[in-house]
């Protein structure tokens, strides 16, 4: 509307309310309203046998359009009236306090992090959800070498995910059992992880072959076809995968030899505790902390060797790559194979700490998770990814907390069902309000003097 | 000063490129001398571009070959090689047309890609490099004293740290030759370095080129409308018209060329071409930019004939 007042305008004072102009403009504003509501909610039609009633409900429709006067109102009176001392650029203005305030805040995470389990007030749901979130950081981590910094949009990497917890069921509780008897069960998490990881890579560089020459929306069709049929080989070959009833009685982790039992031999007896299931828990949290800080670790400091830097370069410009002599096929093959890696490691991570697999757990739906991940915490960004990961995953759980709207909604209500439709306006929004996520700054590889962060409209999303 | 007798960098033969049923380039043989500035010009679409591109490897041409050799007497048939191969083994290096850079990348991270094979092998493939291991640290921080040195050059040092996408189009010019040369070529091939340059910032440019004929044993391909680049700084000049060397020599050679001046003047009646051309060749012996004004009064004559 036209009394809207400029958003460049530079103004530092509140302007007077101009009474005749917005008046206007709210009758103008329930005029609209009524002419949209009147017919849809004032006249309803219904069925008396054999003929049609028409019922007329305006009562409804002035309550609804005096609601979005009102709304119209209060925009006036809120929101378009509220001085305006910053410039236009409205959009790049929410990104600066998260860099600044991200200095400090990423040590007192790793801090906390660190010393989770021990805080007070700390049971063994909070773990789980610790385990289950850094689980999806360290996933969001894998994904971004594909698709933040590569530029490769993946939609199947949950594929990787599920090679890498099959390795390590299978390994588990035939394969190693059969080569080398019952006493390598315990060790069986810490000799599968790195073959679950290259069993993983193995297969991310089988998909990258037959994808290397497609970009933008048909890699990702490709992606998405490749984790479907790992999918559906996992249900249909029954004989080696167990089929749709999944592997079960897969060993969990023991530490480093001791098992986590109660009596003799147990990890509890062996350093004099008393015995306590959360023991385990709680190893099974620093392990994948471990592992998501290694990944976090590995994909730092390949951002900062040739690799990285090509990759980063490829979802630039790959023409400009090819004539500089990079040889393009190497660097998007290196960055699927390292991508799958970690999602291998997840995977063994995955199988051990539920101790069953089945397909169930490698639908589309977690590669989405995934991507939604790495996409709202900013691609390429790593303390983005943990950002993201803590409000999408945390949300999901939030659900399960809301049992009191049960009192106050109508009967048979359950907020869980709820929650895929809550985070996906949640991401809606956010991607309205932070297009680019919520870390719109890349940081520079190498310096010569002094260290700019990047703004990422700049930065290319990268084409396949 | 032909290139004949000299000492052979570049030997393009019988270079045909169809596309379909349009020949982009027919039968195109010239040669480019070592430590020469060479330029090839030629109206709107007369398939110099396509030319570079077939150099370069981004196509494979229907007919012909391009043979590179080295100081060293090693000798690479291009037109065989995969385009990554060629930067990385016969050393051939490019620029765009349309600016090519890694916008969200910094000036400095733009030359250290430029450098990714020489740093790929220092860091063992990966595997040592995660490492840290004193190899790689060594090739790192001689990478990026090399890209100083060429930040130096095209005066971008104080921009380093800068995105390169934030950069002004002049300076983007000048850091994707410097990113080219990076690569450490034998040949560089500019496709039109000066196409939107304001005189100031074509004056930068003209000083790093002549910079890097100066100081590097370096071969330079040209493709430039500006007359005024061509004539200053190149050696030998090949002129195509419809994909067909239509005039092969020195600047001066070129200049009075009759067939080249009909090429861009585009007159069809003999006597009436008669007549231009010897007032052109009059025009252009006494100042080359004569030309290029002539040339920009009828730029659009064969556009649409191929991209």
């Amino acid at each position: 509307m036209a009394i809207v007042p400029k958003s460049n305008d530079v103004m530092t004072e509140t302007q007077p309310l101009n009474i005749a102009a917005i008046a206007k403009d709210v009758l103008f504003t329930a005029i609209l309203a009524f002419l949209i509501l009147g017919p849809i909610l004032g006249l309803k039609t219904f069925a008396i046998t054999g003929s049609l009633a028409l019922e007329q409900r305006w009562g409804m429709v002035s309550v609804f359009v005096a609601i979005v006067a009102g709304g119209r109102l209060a925009y006036h009176l809120l929101v378009w009236n509220k001085p305006q001392a910053k410039p236009a650029r409205a959009i790049s203005m929410p990104t600066l306090p998260v860099m600044s305030f991200g200095k400090y805040i990423i040590p007192v995470v790793l801090l906390v992090a660190i010393f989770l389990p021990f805080l007070p007030g700390v049971d063994r749901r909070i773990v789980d959800l610790a385990i289950l979130i850094l689980t999806y950081i360290m996933l969001g981590w894998g994904l971004n070498i594909v698709v933040g910094l590569a530029g490769l949009l993946d939609l199947g990497y949950v594929a990787f995910y599920a090679v890498g917890a099959y390795a390590y069921a299978l390994l588990a509780t035939i394969y190693l059992p059969a080569w080398f008897g019952d006493g390598i069960v315990p060790w069986a998490f810490f000799i599968t992880l790195p073959i679950a990881g290259i069993l993983a890579a193995l297969w991310g560089v089988i998909l990258g072959f037959p994808v290397l020459r497609l970009r933008g929306d048909y890699l990702a069709i490709v992606t998405l076809a490749f984790g479907e049929i790992v999918r559906v080989v996992l249900i249909n070959w029954s004989d080696f995968t167990g089929g749709p009833a999944g592997i079960g009685g897969i060993p969990r982790p023991s530490f480093f030899g001791l098992p986590f039992t109660d009596g003799e031999g147990g990890f509890a007896a062996f350093f004099g505790l008393d015995f306590k299931p959360i023991h385990r828990i709680i190893f099974l949290y620093y392990v994948i902390l471990v592992l998501a800080l290694f990944t976090n670790f590995v994909t730092m400091r390949l951002r900062r060797l040739p690799v990285g830097r090509a990759w980063e370069a490829l979802r630039e410009d790959e023409i400009a790559c090819r004539s500089l002599g990079i040889n393009t096929t190497s660097t998007k093959l290196t960055a699927f194979a390292i991508g799958a890696m970690f999602a291998g490691f997840a995977g063994s991570f995955f199988a051990t700490r539920q101790g069953f697999v089945s397909p169930e757990s490698f639908v589309f739906l977690e590669s989405f998770i995934i991507l939604a991940i790495v996409v709202l915490g900013g691609l390429g960004s790593q303390i983005g990814v943990v950002i993201a990961a803590i409000v999408i995953i945390g949300s999901f759980e939030v659900f399960r907390e809301l049992n009191f709207l049960k009192a106050v909604m109508p009967a048979g209500f359950d907020p869980v069902q709820y929650r895929m439709l809550a985070v996906g306006a949640a991401l809606v929004l956010i991607m309205r309000w932070k297009p680019r996520g919520f870390v719109t700054r890349r940081e520079p590889s190498v310096i010569l003097k002094e260290k700019k962060a990047i703004p990422t409209d700049l930065v290319a999303e990268g084409h396949g | 000063m032909s290139a004949a007798g000299q000492d052979v960098l570049l030997r393009v033969e019988h270079l045909t490129m169809r596309f379909g049923g349009l020949t982009a380039i027919g039968d195109l043989s010239f040669t480019a001398a070592r430590n020469d500035i060479t330029a090839i010009i030629g109206p709107n679409g007369a398939g110099k571009t396509t030319v570079f591109n077939c150099l370069t490897g981004f196509y494979k041409p229907t007919e012909g070959s391009v043979i590179l050799t080295h100081e060293d007497g090693k000798q690479f048939l291009l037109e065989r090689m995969d385009d990554f191969r060629i930067s990385q083994r016969a050393r051939v290096a490019r620029t765009f047309q349309n600016i090519r850079l890694f916008a969200g990348m910094t000036v400095l991270e733009n030359l250290m890609v430029a450098q990714h094979n020489t740093l790929m092998r220092a860091s063992g493939f990966t595997v040592t490099g995660i490492f840290n291991s004193p190899t790689y640290v060594r090739a790192n921080r001689e990478a990026v004293e090399f890209s100083e040195y060429w930040l130096e050059k095209a005066g971008l040092v104080d921009r380093a740290d800068d995105p390169a996408g934030e950069l002004p189009y002049g300076d983007q010019r000048r850091l994707e030759i410097a990113r080219a040369m990076c690569t450490k070529p034998v040949l560089l091939c500019l496709d039109e370095p000066a196409a939107g340059l304001n005189p100031r910032e074509s004056e930068d440019l003209n000083r790093l080129l002549l910079d890097i004929r100066k100081e590097q044993e370096i071969a330079i391909l040209l493709i430039e409308h500006d007359m005024s680049v061509v004539m200053g700084i190149s050696d030998h000049i090949v002129v195509l018209d419809y994909g067909v060397k239509i005039s092969d020599g020195s600047p001066a050679e070129v200049r009075n060329d009759p067939a080249v001046i009909r090429a861009y003047l585009g007159v069809e009646d003999e006597e009436e071409a008669e007549a231009v051309v010897e007032s052109a060749v009059a025009a252009a012996a006494k100042k080359p930019a004569r030309t290029k004004v002539a040339a920009k009064k009828l730029p659009a004559r064969k556009k649409g004939a191929r991209k």
